[in-house]
């Protein structure tokens, strides 16, 4: 069943238009890897899946329901769960009360996530912003997760980690998608981390989706027409 | 020396009714009367800090809820007084004396006028937000001025003070025992809601609202909860203080009382849940001490109220206390 369905979107930010026809499809349980050099526009179509910036032309669905006109917290109700490019935890909230807050029935609650994250367990009474950026971002997978959310998406879930600590992030994130079946839309820049995971990749070229296929096809010309690989 | 916060909130705390029993052993019932003035003022601005210290909404307007809740008791106490029943269009409605019920009652009606000002208030912000819960209050205010059937501008007079079961509420440490219950009870209320899902995503709206919005949360409707809880605490607040005086006026409404509000809380500590205690306490302290020396009291006020927030940002509470607040 498609869980995530993008037809001919546009949007703009004011005057500069940052996307000029974004297609894209994720089932349930899929891994969809969203790809392209900067400035494609990977975050500006995550934001707008989240609804954090509206479209100015398209189509956004998600379990078949039109998002056109959905605020935020509307469109994470209905089961879409964001990491955020730079983590954003809640910074003087401990780790138990950014997860607590943050909370909704479902088979994710603080005890699974603190299993898939054991340092988060041990820091659970520390404030957020005093916490590595590792562990900021394992709060911030941990706190998409306790919104028990249908579709995952992580934008850049990694960038800027020591390689220990991305490797750590990416093995939750493999485990979370063998054991739970949890969809997910990922952007990263490390296309060897992307294969391991991804099922399929969509390919955007100046906010345009170019390529949508295996992820095993990346590799080759798709990485080396449009990805400076 | 520094001490843990929740350490010294409970000295604070507990230094209210030491006072009031220490005056009852020296026969000063007037003493009394003002540790009874400082918990209701205390318990409007507990009121009050949810939505400001916690939600970061500045009302000028909370007032309205505490002068709601004021004529709330006036009103069903004239009416019991007089033996006249309240006409409300549709049907009468027999006056009370009991306090119960008067309490309800103001807490219903301050609840729903927080509901409807929320409503449209909560779609602005910043200075917006502060005008439009403003022109609210000066509406009430000048609404009342001009209602001759409860007063107009010379307010309503109450001959004597409203019933609680179990208790003689005209002694005044009996009253000041009710009032520090509902004080304790409301302030129980309120860390319950502060530690609750709810009181750390208010918090965290304050901070980031896009972030709220993209766990699923609606910063526009954590506000109004707030919003609606915070008056009606304030509401239930002006009913007591109406008891206390046995006389409510249009000056319940004011603009300054609002600002009173605030200033408590700037004191004591923005966002800390005993900070509005500490604050009315020392507000009704320095009103009983300085009014004596100067009619220009509140002049010293300001002076205390600039030191406060320039050398001790988390108010009287942040500057004893060990741990940050949540504005500090």
């Amino acid at each position: 069943m498609t869980l995530l369905h993008l037809e001919r979107v546009e949007a703009a930010y004011g005057a500069a238009q940052a996307l000029f026809g974004v297609d894209l499809t994720v089932e349930e349980g899929e891994v969809l890897a969203l790809m392209g050099r900067n400035g494609m526009g990977k975050s500006t179509t995550i934001r707008v899946i989240c609804r954090l910036m509206k479209h100015s032309a398209g189509r956004v669905q998600f379990a078949g329901r039109d998002l056109s006109q959905v605020p935020p917290h509307v469109a994470a109700r209905a089961g879409l769960g964001l990491v955020p490019e730079g983590r954003r935890v809640f910074g003087p909230l401990t780790v138990r009360e950014n997860l607590i807050a943050a909370a909704r029935q479902g088979p994710w609650d603080f005890a699974k996530v603190t299993a898939l994250f054991p340092r988060l367990a041990e820091r659970e009474g520390q404030v957020a912003r005093h916490l590595s950026g590792g562990e900021q971002q394992m709060l911030a997978i941990g706190r998409a997760l306790m919104t028990n959310p249908r579709l995952m998406l992580l934008d850049e879930a990694t960038e800027g980690l020591a390689p220990v600590v991305r490797q750590e992030i990416w093995d939750a994130l493999d485990a979370v998608r063998r054991e739970t079946g949890l969809a997910l839309v990922v952007v990263d820049k490390s296309l060897a981390e992307l294969g391991r995971i991804a099922d399929r990749a969509t390919v955007l070229e100046r906010g345009r989706s170019v390529w949508t296929g295996p992820m095993c096809d990346v590799a080759g010309d798709v990485a080396n027409a449009y990805l400076g690989v | 020396m520094m001490l843990p916060e929740r350490t010294l909130n409970i000295i604070l705390f507990l230094a209210l009714p030491l006072v009031a029993v220490i005056a009852l052993a020296l026969d000063e019932p007037f003493i009394i009367t003002l540790a009874t003035r400082a918990a209701i003022l205390a318990l409007a601005a507990v009121g009050l800090n949810l939505a400001l210290g916690l939600g970061g909404l500045v009302s000028l307007g909370h007032a309205v809820f505490f002068g709601l809740g004021g004529y709330a008791m006036g009103i069903l106490a004239s009416h019991a007084q007089s033996f006249t029943p309240l006409d409300l269009g549709l049907f009468t409605l027999d006056g009370t004396k009991s306090m119960p019920i008067i309490w309800l009652v103001a807490v219903t009606v301050s609840a729903f006028a927080a509901l409807l000002i929320g409503l449209l208030a909560l779609r602005t912000a910043g200075v917006y937000f502060i005008m439009i819960t403003l022109a609210f209050g000066q509406m009430f205010y000048y609404f009342t001025i001009s209602w001759p059937a409860y007063g107009g501008e010379d307010g309503l007079s109450i001959y004597v003070r409203n019933s609680f079961p179990g208790l003689n509420t005209l002694d005044p440490i009996q009253f000041f025992a009710l009032v520090f219950g509902v004080l304790a009870a409301v302030l129980w209320l309120m860390g319950r809601i502060e530690r609750s899902s709810f009181g750390l995503a208010l918090g965290s709206a304050r901070q980031n609202a896009v972030r709220v919005e993209t766990v699923g949360l609606s910063p526009f409707r954590l506000r109004l909860v707030a919003f609606v809880i915070s008056g009606a605490v304030t509401g239930l607040a002006g009913a007591l203080f109406a008891d206390l005086n046995r006389f409510v006026s249009p000056t319940m409404f004011s603009w300054q009382m609002s600002g009173e509000f605030i200033v408590f809380i700037v004191l004591g500590g923005i966002g800390r849940l005993y900070g509005p205690v500490v604050g009315a306490c020392l507000f009704v302290l320095l009103e009983h001490m300085l009014s004596g020396v100067s009619d220009f009291w509140l002049i010293y006020l300001g002076a205390v109220l600039l030191l406060v927030v320039l050398f001790a940002r988390g108010g009287v509470i942040g500057a004893l206390a060990n741990g940050r607040g949540v504005h500090d």
